[in-house]
């Protein structure tokens, strides 16, 4: 039971200090997520907090995903901004 | 209408910031209490004077944050203090505080270090404060500077009092939740997220508290305040009477930057920007009896010079790495030149008090004029010296009959950047002129042809007469040329109420 870091992470550093475990680190590799979650240090919080902190403070949608890979702050659950606005700004951010 | 003459300011005003070389009214400390005003005539931040003499810089050391904005995107740094869509570099705190002393070693001008980002300085307290502390001990002639969105504020101000740090600055965009929550999506409080109206009550509360805190400890404060249209535009001039009220020495309302994109929430949403001229009117309404940081460029968080300058390119981290800092040898020659500094200033001061002989337009009775904005191009120094397709901004002056005011910087792309890059010209010049609006006359040292006859068309007169003037000089002697030729007769409403 741990919860991971994936790609879109953007390495703001706001999850590393709250993680009761010392869970997360940054990683310095290209090719990488900028942050990692250690899977056998990770408890998602359980007996410390009621809610996984690093996910609570992400600011980033989708940089954090559970074990089935299910992000726990899904696209436009932070920003409020609406999903087709979301994916056409997507769009022509990879073609920059 | 009331217009402030710069020239012909009292001699009480001694010790104030009379200098004008940014034509900004030379009461714009004046209402300040002594120890204040001293502590922010040397600050290239807040005074107007000092800026064109001090430099400052900012060191990221601060990624995290704490709370989320709409006109944010948190792949960039924070888009109040920076310019939007750009990325600083991170440093550690060993790494700034090194920086900090290679830069203050080789710019003696540089008296002040602040700390904005690209998250929160309060959100990141151990790293913030890891930095602060090495500075005092190590460079104790450099003042030091932060900003926040103040939620972690109010825990702390006692650290902050044991640092010494007399400036910080604190985002306040709103004192109502129900308008806070139009702004901020959610906060990070007591180990959860919160949302809406209740995030937007606590972070209320925290900047409120930390803002009394401050000022009963005698530190400075300054609020920032992101003006945006339809959201928090009327409400600003509640926020402005309030901080004021609670000891707050500037206010600064700053424009939203929204533009798609950058993917923000306002970006992306269509939430427009104000224009130049409602951001001055806001200002106008905010300013009271409190002043305005007018100059203010929105520079970037990791920016290295004087303002509007960048020598970001000098101190890259293994340049820094290599470079040999006796700071103890440094410290002898930058008290040296803030002396030459501070004694060249005082002498404009002086020179200012010392009464003048203008021209008699100036002391007759105002003629029924009506006031004009003028836009200067200048590369500083109070001159008009810039070249119009070199200028990344424009001086905008309000001119009247018997005097006239800084209005603001109206920022823009360069018309052309050098002989081979002016393929763009075309839509560049479209949106420099759209940027101008309201304005009536461009000075600038040169303005080439093309340009010229575009402006005109757009109702702007070029003039390349006063290349190399003083400011001052060449707006009065524009205002002055124009009046006596009739016109600038008054606006028929004026006419028709002075008939009546
Ligand atoms: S869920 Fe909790 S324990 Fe796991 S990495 Fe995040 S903060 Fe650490
Ligand atoms: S808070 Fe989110 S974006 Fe920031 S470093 Fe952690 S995982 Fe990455």
């Amino acid at each position: 039971m741990a919860l991971e870091i994936v790609d879109s992470c953007v390495g703001c550093f706001a999850c590393e200090p709250l993680c009761p475990n010392k869970a997360i680190s940054a990683v310095m590799r290209p090719g990488e997520p900028l942050f990692f979650i250690h899977p056998e240090r990770c408890t998602e919080c359980l007996g410390d907090h009621d809610l996984p902190q690093c996910a609570e403070i992400c600011p980033i949608e989708g940089a954090i995903v559970d074990e089935f890979g299910e992000p726990l702050n899904p696209p436009g659950s932070l920003t409020g901004i609406p999903l087709h606005l979301l994916d056409q700004f997507r769009v022509t951010e990879c073609r920059q | 209408m009331e217009l402030p003459v710069i020239s012909n300011a009292p001699p009480a005003l001694a010790g104030g910031c009379s200098e004008s070389g940014c034509g900004t009214a030379p009461d714009a400390l004046a209402h300040l209490p002594d120890h204040i005003r001293a502590k922010v005539q040397d600050h290239p931040c807040y005074s107007e004077e000092a800026h064109h003499h001090f430099a400052r810089m900012h060191v990221a050391v601060a990624p995290a944050c704490n709370i989320q904005c709409n006109y944010c995107n948190r792949k960039y740094d924070c888009s109040n203090e920076s310019r939007p869509g750009v990325v600083s570099e991170l440093m550690t705190p060993n790494q700034a505080v090194r920086k900090t002393l290679a830069v203050a070693a080789a710019i003696p001008q540089m008296t002040v270090l602040g700390i904005a980002g690209p998250g929160d300085p309060l959100a990141n307290p151990e790293r913030t404060f890891e930095t602060f502390r090495q500075l005092s001990e190590q460079a104790p002639d450099i003042k030091l500077c932060v900003s926040t969105n103040g939620l972690a504020l109010p825990d702390c101000v006692e650290e902050l009092a044991r640092h010494n740090i007399d400036h910080v600055t604190i985002t306040i965009n709103c004192v109502d939740p129900g308008i806070g929550a139009k702004i901020y999506p959610w906060i990070f409080w007591q180990n959860r997220r919160i949302r809406g109206v209740e995030a937007a009550r606590i972070l209320i509360e925290q900047q409120q508290k930390g803002l009394e805190m401050l000022t009963a400890r005698g530190i400075l404060v300054k609020v920032n305040s992101v003006m945006i249209p339809g959201i928090n535009d009327k409400h600003l001039e509640e926020v402005s009477r309030i901080v004021k009220a609670k000891g707050a020495f500037l206010h600064n309302v700053m424009p939203l930057i929204a533009e798609a994109g950058h993917g923000t929430y306002y970006g992306l949403m269509g939430q427009r920007e104000p224009t130049p001229l409602e951001l001055e009117a806001l200002q106008d309404a905010c300013a009271g009896d409190m002043s305005m940081m007018r100059h203010c460029r929105q520079c970037r968080a990791d920016a290295v010079g004087m303002l509007g300058e960048d020598r970001g390119a000098e101190f890259t981290l293994d340049k820094i790495e290599t470079m040999e800092i006796d700071y103890a040898a440094a410290m002898v020659e930058r008290a040296k030149v803030h002396r030459e500094i501070a004694d060249n200033l005082e002498m404009k001061r002086a020179l200012q008090r010392a009464p003048k002989f203008d021209a008699p337009a100036r002391r007759a009775d105002p003629p029924a004029s009506r006031s004009l904005r003028i836009a200067v191009a200048s590369k500083g120094g109070g001159l008009v010296n810039e070249h119009f397709g070199h200028a990344h901004e424009f001086l905008v002056y309000e001119v009247g009959p018997s005097g006239h005011r800084f209005l603001g910087h109206r920022k823009c792309t360069p018309y052309c950047m050098g002989d081979t890059s002016c393929g763009d010209g075309e839509t560049v010049l479209g949106q420099i002129i759209a940027s101008l609006e309201g304005v009536e006359v461009l000075l600038a040292s040169k303005i080439g042809f093309e340009p010229w006859a575009d402006l005109e068309r757009a109702g702007i007169r070029p003039s390349g007469e006063h290349a190399m003037e003083p400011i001052e000089d060449a707006i009065r002697a524009v205002y002055d040329e124009l009046a006596a030729a009739g016109k600038l007769d008054p606006a028929p409403a004026e006419v028709a109420a002075r008939a009546a």
